[in-house]
């Protein structure tokens, strides 16, 4: 019967009958490779938080499970298969089962646009990053819907407050966005890595002087889109056990972590896409090797670059404490988003007016090296100065 | 043929909002028909300016897309103060102007 | 195989129209309308308007459905309400001989309508940069109103649910 309703609705509509099996042919062909790929960046990304958070606290992280611990996400996430899964007794089952998912969804199609190299890209849209800017978005969805469903008061406490600092800042994340877009011309994340071709210089960091700041809020605003400390208030332990995943147990959780760890890298390709020259390494001649190696080595590059910045959000993460809800916003509202406007405002006539020439971008290197020397230097004078002024007792052990 | 399909669902989706616009009574989600309503509305731009082969359906959706934000904006803050108000959220109790 | 996935989005697109109207409770309401936002927005790729549907997404699934939400989840409901909403019949009556008439006319209409199949859209048909160069060229106009609008639309709202100006 309803196969017959099937055919008449498709006969009427002179559609053809095998479509399905094409599609779901070719969900498969592209989502498997998607898959492999989010599930090994979930893994590596778990074991270096681990390891980096213990060198950082003077321990040693995994040990025991492969060489330094490196087996240890897997052997974890097994554990997470194993174990039972909960649900509460009066949480909305449907909606409670579907958030993961949801959240997972979302970071997961977002890979599908990110450029590997010139050639390994899933779909190299013409919106690309207009487009991972708004799958992106829907991952507030996921996480309002894990902490009503959950039916529990802290739960719902960090839905509202990941709601929040998420839809805010989506917007100073934009801007930053916009400035790449700008300065490329194009909204294709490939255009835009081609548009940084030659020399380390050319990397649109050093493109102008108002890029790094951008360059800075893309960041800030990419760590609170991730909910990473300093902005884990969703997830707080200390105040709301933890957040809007607290009911969660068993694969459910680890979908949850795997989807975290996913959106981690996500920020952080789009990121060296849009200011550090994508797969390119910077150096004209590797990156006009071209052919099948050169592609492999772009997607190595890619790769490193993504995972140094998801290294400086786990460095961030271990180094700062968590702020305020009130300083969250007043951070996104009074200062990221009109430092953002007045920079994109400033990129634009800069990139109308100023010619782009190599010299400029050595200068922007030098001037950079120079500053952060500069910034050190006042940073260990202050520390001198503290440690005179509070004569600190030195600790007998 | 295929311009046909688009427009049945499109006609169906708009006429889903205004059914629920007309029976429902909670203000939230008569709201929400209102969206249903608007996105039949700019599903049909999208796909004339397709059949067309002119873009100016992608602007007009735009502009509706747009103006939605806005009216979700004040919407949505209207609502909040009558619920300070009132504490109610059904239409047919919200009588105050009617003298 | 664009065929199928029509058919399947916007199958998905009625359900969750469906689900939005008959809900009692109006997250459930709102979950139904994110579906259907993100199943329109495959539709608007399928129908070669890329940009259209990626703001569909953005702004609709991702900043007003999460403010609906947030509403909704800030009002916090006492669950008495909910049972409360009783249909009037003069409702159902009004819906039914309104709607339902309108409904035949217009898919009546469209399905006698004969729409000439045409070759394939160019190249870059809905992109960025053609639909920009429409926006920022015959409406620019009509863009610079929504924008007043728009800036009306963030005063207006904090005046309004501000408690005490």
């Amino acid at each position: 019967m309803t196969y017959t309703i099937v055919n008449h609705v498709l006969d009427y509509f002179e559609l053809e009958q095998g479509g399905l099996w094409s599609l779901i042919g070719a969900i498969a062909v592209w989502a498997a490779p998607i898959t492999g790929f989010v599930a090994i960046v979930g893994l590596v990304s778990i074991w270096l938080e681990r390891k980096i958070s213990a060198h950082i606290q003077c321990r040693l992280g995994p040990m025991e499970v492969g060489p330094h611990g490196l087996l240890q996400t897997l052997a974890d996430g097994i554990k997470l298969l194993g174990k039972e899964d909960l649900v509460p007794k009066n949480a909305d089952r449907a909606l409670f089962a579907l958030a993961p998912m949801m959240v997972f969804a979302a970071t997961f199609v977002s890979f599908a646009c990110i450029p590997f190299s010139e050639k390994a890209i899933i779909a190299d849209l013409d919106i690309g990053i207009f487009f991972i800017a708004a799958v992106g978005s829907l991952e507030a969805i996921g996480v309002v819907m894990a902490g009503w469903s959950s039916n529990n008061k802290w739960s719902l406490f960090g839905a509202v407050r990941a709601a929040t600092q998420v839809v805010s800042y989506e917007i100073p994340l934009s801007l930053a966005l916009l400035a790449g877009v700008l300065c490329a011309g194009s909204m294709s994340l490939v255009d835009i890595s081609q548009a940084q071709g030659g020399w380390i210089w050319s990397w649109f960091i050093f493109r102008n002087p108002f890029m790094w700041i951008m360059f800075l809020i893309y960041f800030i605003a990419s760590l609170a889109e991730c909910q990473r400390a300093p902005f884990d208030l969703p997830e707080a332990e200390s105040e709301l056990v933890s957040g809007f995943h607290t009911e969660y147990s068993g694969m459910r959780f680890a979908i949850f972590f795997l989807a975290e760890y996913g959106k981690m890298y996500v920020v952080s390709a789009v990121g060296v896409v849009l200011f550090f020259g994508g797969w390119l390494s910077g150096i004209p001649a590797i990156d006009g090797i071209g052919g099948i190696t050169g592609n492999l080595i772009g997607a190595g590059v890619m790769i490193t670059k993504s995972f140094l910045l998801v290294c400086v959000q786990m460095w961030i993460r271990w180094t700062l404490p968590r702020i305020r809800l009130d300083q969250v916003m007043d951070l996104c509202l009074k200062y990221l988003l009109p430092i953002s406007l007045v920079c994109l405002m400033l990129i634009a006539v800069w990139q109308g007016l100023m010619p782009t020439f190599d010299e400029f971008g050595i200068a922007m290197i030098a001037a950079m090296a120079l500053g952060f020397m500069q910034m050190r230097r006042i940073y260990r004078k202050a520390i001198e100065a503290s440690k005179t002024r509070l004569s600190l007792p030195t600790m007998k052990v | 043929m295929q311009t046909q399909a688009y427009l049945v669902v499109a006609t169906l989706i708009f006429l889903i909002g205004a059914m629920g616009f007309l029976i429902r009574r909670n203000i939230l989600v008569l709201f929400m028909s209102i969206e249903l309503m608007l996105n039949g509305a700019a599903m049909l731009f999208v796909t004339f300016s397709r059949q067309l082969r002119q873009m100016d359906g992608h602007v007009f959706v735009f502009f509706i897309i747009a103006l939605a934000a806005a009216e979700a904006a004040v919407g949505l803050s209207i609502l909040i103060a009558i619920f300070r108000l009132k504490h109610r959220v059904n239409v047919d109790e919200l009588t105050e102007l009617k003298g | 195989m664009e065929k199928t996935l029509f058919l399947i989005l916007s199958a998905v697109a009625i359900i969750g129209a469906l689900v939005t109207v008959t809900r009692k409770n109006p997250l459930g309401s709102a979950i139904g309308l994110i579906v259907t936002f993100v199943a329109l927005s495959g539709l608007y790729f399928t129908s070669d308007a890329p940009f259209v549907g990626a703001l569909q997404v953005l702004v609709y699934a991702g900043a007003i459905m999460v403010l609906v939400v947030f509403v909704i989840m800030l009002l916090n409901l006492p669950e008495g309400e909910l049972e409360e909403e009783k249909i009037p019949p003069r409702s159902w009556a009004l819906a039914f001989f309104s709607v339902v008439p309108l409904g035949f006319l217009c898919i009546a209409q469209i399905l006698s309508t004969k729409f000439e199949d045409k070759e394939p859209v160019g190249e870059g048909f809905g992109s960025v940069k053609a639909v920009g160069q429409l926006l920022f060229g015959d409406y620019l106009l009509q863009f610079e109103v929504v924008s007043l609008l728009l800036l009306v639309a963030i005063v207006g709202a904090i005046v309004m649910a501000k408690k005490r100006l």
